[in-house]
């Protein structure tokens, strides 16, 4: 009989009906389901009585069950809110040091949280400008040779793909297509004017909501030869003159009409461009050219799809499958994989090749979003801490408002509006730094600060406000339910039966994540710090010391070479068609001379008879290139180990291999040289390329070796010079170790984002943990002077003091630093190459520097207190 | 309008707690209603139905002492008001009304 006594209902189910039913019909509505349960347990058991308990109440919330939100409750609300604000404010001024450690770290941290929501905010409007937006799909198209997937999909389609959706696919509204590098000096009247632009077909203005200011949007683009300008374009070519009608010439060579002036293109928009040509002109000037419209060439166009609102995508998917099966044989051994994907998510989803410009992509933010909300976690850790463990000195004053008739969820709302108010000062310190290092945030990368303007709109600063509420909310709600479950008659009984150290397991909890947190972060930004400088460091089996490359931008490089050559500090120089090892690559298709069924893609470098001396490229056998004329036919070339691995040429031998004739790029060539491997692509992949040398004496990039005693100086000679050559073009030029650090940017933003926010996270830490130790020592200082008065020696005190946190951090150690070292072990660092080995070192510095910063805190508030002078504090019980 | 009228299922409801006198509390209909008419009567109907009395001012409400069944909590038991009583005699009234008017061999077959 007992045991079936204890039998109860859910209790939460009953919360729920307590919470939500009106008063007066609560009591005998709940005996009655609780009469119901009884008999359930009877004969069904207990588990469905529950069942059935939990379902009886969810069904009586009805319209008439339901609790109305009594006025003179709202009331009462709005007249102690006053109350509530003036207590708070109170109670900020008087714990000073702790209110300064809620609102430091909540600032700071809220400044990071602020930086991510201007960055969301501006990425999710890209775009959005376009009235269609939601309806615009771009195909991209996924390569394949053999079988074996060209990495990821890649943003552009074959110009053949784009046309067949456009005519032959049911249910496409529009399709706009563009080319990208209409590119060059444009020249009107007597003004030249570098400008970048597209290729585009006429249905453009149709799919995007590109206005057009001037001309006819039907029919601008749709004549051979025509040019859209932009305002800013138009402006710059013709100033204020009218250019509608007016003629442009490309690259002094073929003339444009202008049809049209449109606005200038948005900032959140991640087409962008100077310039708009007629698609239709390359079908005449590339008549000849059987690649243009080959179905493997998916490199050049971006074709855009305007579906209805209720389009099928997966019957769309379906007709694109059917179209790859079609023309796939028209390639031999190669798949082309097209899909769809929504425009919406080009700034936000994943990273595809052969984007037109910069994103953002969704890794990005997911790694820096999930990174600040830790950081803002760690601050809300801060102020729930410190608010539990003072719970003390506030018990009382929450028993005084329960006796006197406060409700649990007024005290539960006391203690909130006490941390929105914390909040929202912080709020205000946030503001302040979000504009201080709002410049900084977007110089640490250059992207960043192409696509963001984390411009202050009443938008974001409503979103700001939100933010502070909820981080209030967020870090009081907890605090708040502790105290309103205060029991009011013991706590004015007797004061020390207060358990304030009652949840002292959770305080440690907190206080060990806020370390682990801090220590992965530091020594995640160390180890990344220290792939960084070994990748700048590492061989890439040349030399590009004191080399600087000049961009020719269609310069003859004779011509600027006999002007370079008369400077005494330029030691060598030469052309090559690009820069090596700084993450581009040109390729081409090699036949393998074994085998004349089997060929492969190699990289190359077109370059003249004195890149391999002034790069100090290894030649294992054979000769350089000859100086001849660029007109001679080509016949000659140099490969890599890789390239004679690959084909096996002459069992790879290079001694053999010299003088083997193979098939380059549909032209027969002479091995004259076999050189070492050396780093083509970044250091942190591409590594094992397989690379062959050309020779051209025509390159896009004079490479120049200067002598090392005075570089800025040389650089600024040869800059001028360049002006006095080519007046049009300003001056882009790099020293090649500045270069290879460029391409490495976008680790070098990481490390200094992580690192930032790792110094942040060590910061609040810091701060909770100082607020810790202050409010323990405090608590028993009566303790310590007895003990004193005993005999305990200082050293001994400050042991007993300090003993507990120094155990929290050192339990934070064992735990992140085994859990970064896997990460970094097995997670991350398997998918680079090239990697410097992971040392258990590495972490060790930020690790010592946390503990020091620990370690003084404990140590300087323990001696603070160990020293007090016991009589002071025992005087005045 | 809808104050006036009966609906089949109050008027049972009304009947039922007349026939239970002093004992009719939610449960209780609930049992008396499924004993005599064979058709489960839900709590949730019936509880909506009380209310819906009540407000009608066709019954009214008094919590009982509280036992220690039910996890404590008091009952409310239900008396029939004046209105009420009068609503059923009423009702009643009407059927019997038809009920005489209803020649005896028309029924014959359906017995």
């Amino acid at each position: 009989m007992s045991e079936k006594r204890n039998i109860q209902p859910p209790r939460w189910a009953e919360r729920i009906l307590e919470w939500y039913c009106k008063p007066e019909l609560l009591e005998d509505l709940q005996g009655d389901l609780h009469e119901y349960f009884e008999r359930n347990v009877e004969s069904v058991g207990k588990r469905r009585a529950k069942l059935i308990y939990v379902i009886d109440v969810l069904k009586f919330f009805r319209i008439y069950t339901v609790r109305r939100l009594e006025f003179i409750n709202v009331l009462i609300n709005w007249i102690m809110l006053g109350s509530y604000i003036k207590t708070s404010g109170r109670n900020i001024v008087r714990n000073k040091l702790f209110s300064a450690i809620n609102i430091i770290g909540l600032s700071i941290s809220m400044a990071v949280g602020l930086l991510m929501i201007g960055t969301l905010m501006d990425t999710y409007s890209y775009d959005k400008f376009h009235a269609n937006h939601a309806r615009i799909y771009r195909i991209i198209s996924q390569y394949s040779y053999l079988g074996n997937k060209d990495g990821d999909f890649n943003a552009t389609t074959s110009l053949r793909a784009a046309k067949a959706v456009k005519e032959t696919f049911p249910g496409v509204e529009e399709v706009a297509i563009f080319r990208g590098g209409f590119d060059g000096d444009f020249q009107a009247g007597d003004k030249t004017i570098p400008l970048n632009g597209l290729w585009s077909n006429e249905t453009l203005f149709k799919v995007f909501s590109f206005s057009l200011l001037q001309g006819n949007a039907d029919k601008a683009l749709k004549e051979p030869f025509s040019v859209v300008l932009t305002q800013k374009s138009a402006k710059k070519l013709f100033g204020d003159a009218d250019a509608l009608g007016r003629t442009i010439i490309l690259n002094k060579d073929r003339e444009y009409t202008v049809t049209g002036i449109m606005e200038d293109v948005p900032q959140f928009s991640h087409l962008r461009f100077d310039l708009l040509a007629s698609l239709s002109g390359r079908e005449i000037t590339e008549k000849d050219h059987a690649g243009e419209m080959a179905w493997d060439n998916i490199w050049r166009h971006w074709t855009y799809v305007l579906l209805p609102a209720d389009a099928n995508l997966s019957s769309f998917q379906t007709n694109l499958d059917l179209l790859s099966k079609k023309e796939d044989p028209s390639v031999k051994n190669t798949n082309i994989k097209l899909a769809l994907q929504p425009m919406d998510e080009i700034m936000t989803g994943k990273s595809l090749s052969n984007q037109g410009g910069p994103i953002i992509g969704g890794t990005l933010l997911w790694v820096f979003g999930g990174l600040s909300f830790i950081v803002l976690l760690s601050a809300c850790f801060n102020y729930t801490n410190l608010s539990v463990a003072r719970s003390l000195r506030r018990a009382r004053e929450v028993g005084v408002r329960k006796v006197i008739g406060a409700m649990k969820n007024q005290v539960i709302g006391q203690f909130v509006v006490e941390a929105i108010l914390i909040s929202l000062l912080s709020l205000v310190a946030a503001f302040v730094i979000f504009l201080l290092v709002k410049p900084y945030y977007l110089g640490i990368h250059t992207d960043l600060q192409e696509l963001l303007l984390l411009e202050l709109s009443p938008k974001l600063v409503g979103m700001f406000l939100l933010f502070a509420v909820f981080i209030g909310v967020a870090a009081g709600f907890f605090p708040a339910l502790f105290f309103s479950r205060i029991n009011a008659i013991q706590v004015l009984k007797n004061n020390s039966t207060v358990k304030a150290f009652r949840k002292v397991t959770l305080r440690k909890t907190l206080i060990v994540f806020q370390y682990c947190i801090s220590i992965m972060l530091i020594t995640g930004a160390l180890i990344f710090y220290k792939q960084y400088k070994h990748f700048l460091a590492f061989d890439l089996g040349y030399s590009t010391e004191n080399i600087l490359n000049i961009r020719l931008q269609g310069n003859k490089a004779e011509l600027l070479k006999k002007e370079l050559s008369e400077l005494p500090d330029v030691k060598q120089m030469s052309t090559s068609a690009m820069i090596t090892s700084v993450g581009n690559v040109e390729g081409t298709s090699m036949k393998n001379p074994n085998n004349p069924e089997d060929s492969a893609g190699v990289r190359f470098n077109k370059v003249d008879e004195s890149y391999i001396p002034l790069h100090e490229h290894h030649l294992l056998v054979g000769r350089n290139f000859f100086a001849k004329p660029d007109s001679a036919k080509e016949s000659e070339v140099i490969v890599n180990q890789q390239v004679l691995k690959r084909f096996n040429i002459a069992n790879q031998d290079p001694a053999k291999a010299v003088d083997e004739i193979v098939k380059i790029d549909g032209k027969e060539l002479r091995i004259i040289g076999v050189m070492r491997d050396f780093q083509y692509g970044r250091a942190n992949n591409n590594s094992g390329e397989k690379v062959v040398l050309r020779y051209s004496k025509e390159g896009d990039f004079l490479n120049v070796k200067l002598l090392s005693n005075n570089l800025p100086v040389a650089y600024e000679k040869i800059k001028a010079i360049w002006k006095k050559i080519d007046p049009v073009h300003s001056f882009d030029a790099k020293f090649y170790n500045e270069e290879i650090e460029q391409a490495f940017r976008g680790l070098s933003a990481s490390i200094k984002l992580a690192g930032t926010l790792a110094f942040l996270a060590i910061c609040i830490a810091s701060l909770g943990l100082l607020g810790m130790v202050v409010f323990t020592t405090e608590t028993r200082l009566k303790e310590i002077s007895i003990r004193k008065v005993m005999g305990a020696s200082e050293g001994k005190l400050i042991y007993l003091l300090g003993r507990g946190f120094f155990m929290l951090l050192g339990t934070a150690i064992g735990i992140s630093l085994p859990l970064t070292y896997l990460f970094f072990d097995k997670i991350l660092f398997p998918n680079i190459v090239n990697h410097a080995p992971l040392k258990l070192t590495d972490g060790i510095l930020g690790v010592l520097g946390i503990a020091a910063i620990a370690a003084i805190m404990i140590g300087s508030q323990t001696l603070k207190v160990a020293r007090t002078n016991p009589a002071q504090v025992l005087k005045n019980e | 309008m809808k104050g006036t009228n009966l609906g089949e299922f109050e008027e049972l409801v009304l009947l039922t707690i007349a026939s239970l006198v002093n004992d009719a509390y939610s449960v209780a209909i609930c049992d008396e209603m499924e004993r005599h008419t064979d058709r489960s009567a839900k709590l949730g109907v019936v509880h909506a139905v009380l209310n819906r009395l009540e407000e009608k001012g066709l019954v009214k409400s008094k919590l009982g002492e509280a036992t220690k069944t039910r996890g404590g909590k008091r009952k409310r038991f239900y008396t029939l008001t004046v209105p009420g009583k009068a609503a059923l005699v009423k009702a009643r009234e009407m059927r019997e009304q038809l009920w005489q008017k209803i020649p005896a061999f028309v029924l014959k077959t359906a017995v």
